[in-house]
């Protein structure tokens, strides 16, 4: 699988992060440059691209007319998908999502719905019968590690761009008018992923160090520096200390993000 | 669908089943309970019934799984259609898959996979009945089942969740507090080697509450801990009985 150029590499990195070092420059817990383009595609009703580094990933929202679930007729509904799609890496296969891409999904998805990102009583056509459903799809175009925090800043800035249609209820049928109005997006959730290597904590992994991680922690964070959302991946484990040390970082790191794209 | 209470926890601080805030439900676990399976284990703790078995180490299929340095780990969590109050669809949920993942993962820094290379074991979960952190007692009931087929562990692995419920940090949520609360953080350890292999969390929580909610989870898990123990300990004691 690893060739020898890239077992000798990866030893090296592993030794760096030991000594507090990254093999591109970075600090431990420094992100690669993170460029935000938002409205890239027209037909989309919110669309963004986000750069982490190499890493690409683009998200389109739809937003559709349907019915509420039974147990919250009085809100609209957020679908979150995420597509590894061959193009990305040589080690994306075509087909139904695997559990990686309905993982990646999942997380963008609990991000959002659970620190209240988007105000779904907003999107109630009717109680119980009609509301909107918003379908946020994850489409990762190059993959260079950290798919996950470059899938919920894509998420993210999709969303704050995306218009909802005006409509207009006639003899109980729903009309779309002319015009739009933008999507009701309260809370502006910033995810960070910590990859442990060496037992050391390293922020925003690219591939090379995410092939070497013990695991992998996740916590998304809100605009009041709370924790909204976290997951644990991969087959290593974290100390009760690292935990509390990674949110500690993730809630200054989250921070940092927002002022920066001014969220 | 049954009425949603008011209050989630009653002027006397109790909740909703009369437990106080640290405390566990009733826990009832059995090991050795399926005759076909290597290792198998039953969980009670509420009113969640679940059953984990362990097949292996095996022969993988398909073969081209198989890892040249170490056993590869399967993992599978589903959820019989009659365990929820509307019937579950039996075909794999995006969640089941997730939290099959995610099971796997705890689980798998707990045995020496590196002893049997080039095989394979399926560890399965059934919730049969699902009353609220069902993910935390699937680790609690798979990771003995493993114990139970006699592969080399470094350590049991036994979970349990966290919450807060009406700015109360809680142990042990169950159904109707996991869906009314304000967060859940379920998290397993592995507690001689003082290592986290599941940490999740949904809601929202203050650092200072995500680490009362966290140690509080820890100490449930220490106490289950000990009756993993007692029960794995109690099924060999007796087989040895039998043979004398």
């Amino acid at each position: 699988m690893s060739s020898m150029i890239t077992r000798v590499k990866q030893k090296q990195i592993a030794q760096l992060i030991a000594k507090g070092k990254r093999l591109d420059g970075r600090g431990l817990t420094d992100y690669r440059e993170i460029k935000v383009e938002q409205g890239i595609i027209e037909r989309a009703e919110g669309s963004a691209r986000v750069l982490l580094g190499r890493t690409e990933v683009m998200v389109g929202t739809k937003i559709e007319t349907g019915q509420p679930f039974s147990d919250t007729p009085n809100e609209g509904v957020l679908t979150v998908n995420a597509e590894l799609v061959p193009l990305a890496s040589s080690t994306f296969e075509a087909g139904p999502p695997d559990e990686n891409s309905i993982e990646l999904a999942r997380i963008v998805d609990r991000g959002i719905r659970e620190s209240k990102a988007i105000n779904l009583e907003k999107l109630c056509i009717e109680p119980g019968k009609k509301v909107f459903v918003v379908f946020v799809d994850v489409y990762v175009l190059n993959h260079d590690g950290n798919l996950i925090d470059a899938s919920a800043l894509a998420a993210m800035a999709a969303l704050l761009n995306t218009k909802m249609p005006n409509y207009e209820i006639e003899e109980g049928e729903v009309k779309i008018k002319s015009g739009y109005t933008p999507l009701p997006i309260r809370r502006h959730p910033i995810t960070v992923t910590f990859a442990k290597i060496n037992d050391k904590l390293v922020v925003d992994s690219w591939l090379e160090e995410e092939h070497i991680m013990d695991a992998r922690l996740t916590m998304a964070i809100d605009d009041d520096g709370d924790i909204c959302a976290i997951q644990k991946g991969g087959s290593g484990y974290f100390t009760p200390k690292q935990v509390l040390e990674a949110a500690k970082i993730a809630i200054e790191k989250a921070d940092e993000i927002r002022k920066k794209l001014e969220w | 669908m049954s009425q949603k209470p008011e209050k989630l926890i009653d002027k006397k601080g109790l909740r909703l089943d009369g437990r106080k805030p640290d405390e566990l439900r009733s826990i009832k676990i059995d090991v050795g309970v399926l005759s076909n399976a290597d290792g198998s284990a039953y969980i009670e703790q509420g009113k969640n019934k679940i059953l984990a078995a362990v097949f292996g180490p095996k022969e993988l299929h398909p073969k081209h799984l198989a890892l040249p340095d170490r056993m590869v780990l399967r993992g599978r969590y589903h959820m019989a259609p009659f365990s929820v109050q509307e019937r579950k669809s039996p075909a794999p949920s995006r969640r089941e898959i997730e939290l099959s993942k995610v099971i796997r993962e705890a689980l798998e820094p707990s045995i020496f996979l590196e002893y049997y290379p080039r095989t394979g074991i399926d560890v399965f979960v059934e919730v049969l009945q699902a009353d609220g952190s069902t993910r935390c007692a699937s680790i609690t009931a798979a990771s003995l089942a493993i114990a139970d087929a006699g592969i080399p562990m470094r350590d049991l692995v036994v979970a349990c969740s966290a919450g807060k419920i009406e700015d109360t940090i809680v142990l042990d949520l169950m159904d109707t507090e996991d869906k009314m609360g304000t967060a859940d953080v379920p998290v397993a350890l592995m507690p001689n080697l003082n290592a986290i292999t599941l940490l999740q969390m949904d809601g929202t929580l203050t650092l200072e509450e995500f680490e009362n909610a966290v140690n509080l989870a820890l100490e449930g898990c220490k106490k289950i801990y000990a009756l993993q123990k007692e029960v794995l300990r109690g099924k060999y004691v007796s087989a040895k009985e039998v043979e004398e």
